[in-house]
């Protein structure tokens, strides 16, 4: 548990620190770098929850697939590479503040409910062969319409950015 | 570990994908920063997945991340789009709701 415990701690401030300055750097490169770092960190923290099928789509999907279409769209839409473009707008202030805001209500409602209450560690260990099974069973029509709306948003994709 | 862990982490990813969304002028640092909150919300669903011992929310998280994958081909082509006919991704440039 200590060791759990620990990793947590690196995983949870990696992550933490990277999305923070995802959203703060003025380069919009190492904005996406540090998005790698979030998602990695969140890989590895499904790992620790014993979700290895998500970990490995988080990978491939996420980091694999997702970063190679924003940096393309970085790449497309010939953002200054320096610090040249002003990236934050002026009321900044003002998002930060709804920011707080909204992630205080949250946490401390979270900890009001859920104060000390511990992880179920004991409970089954779900391997991919088991969350196959439920897919295809319990919620084969929400896995069929969500091939549906991946073919879509592929059509839709090409439509949209097709040059004539 | 507590359960409370993985939510706060969450919470705070959540928050700052706001921020993002709401601060950032970039338009494909916007959609980057939903994909933020979107993370956001798999922990959440993965953890209260082992916390209750059923493997719906891992399932969940499967389903999210697969249409955060379309959202975000669709989003970059409006982006794309928008360049095209204004050669300008500053969010703040589209102002023609502005009264």
């Amino acid at each position: 548990m200590v060791a759990q415990n620990i990793f947590f701690g690196i995983l949870a401030a990696i992550v933490a620190i990277s999305a923070l300055r995802m959203v703060t750097t003025r380069n919009i490169v190492h904005a996406a770098l540090y998005l790698v770092a979030v998602l990695a960190g969140l890989g590895a923290l499904y790992v620790l929850l014993t979700a290895e099928f998500v970990a490995t789509t988080q990978v491939l999907v996420y980091i694999g697939a997702v970063m190679v279409l924003f940096l393309f769209g970085i790449m497309l839409t010939k953002a200054p590479l320096g610090n040249v473009m002003e990236m934050t707008g002026r009321q900044w202030p003002l998002a930060a503040v709804v920011a707080a805001l909204l992630g205080g209500v949250t946490i401390y409602s979270l900890v009001d409910r859920f104060g000390s209450e511990r992880l179920n560690t004991d409970g089954p260990i779900y391997r991919t062969a088991d969350v196959s099974d439920e897919v295809f069973s319990t919620y084969i029509v929400p896995f069929e319409a969500v091939s549906v709306l991946l073919l879509a948003a592929l059509i839709g994709a090409i439509v949209l950015a097709r040059k004539d | 570990m507590l359960l409370n862990q993985f939510l706060i982490l969450g919470a705070v990813l959540f928050a700052t994908g706001v921020y993002g969304v709401l601060a950032r002028r970039n338009g494909v640092m916007v959609l980057m920063s939903i994909e933020l909150m979107l993370n956001a919300v798999n922990i959440n669903l993965v953890a209260f997945g082992m916390q209750h011992g059923v493997v719906s929310g891992q399932v969940f998280a499967l389903f999210v991340i697969a249409v955060a994958a379309a959202e975000v081909g669709v989003g970059l082509a409006i982006v794309l789009l928008l360049y095209r006919n204004r050669t300008s991704i500053d969010v703040e440039d589209f102002d023609l709701m502005r009264g």
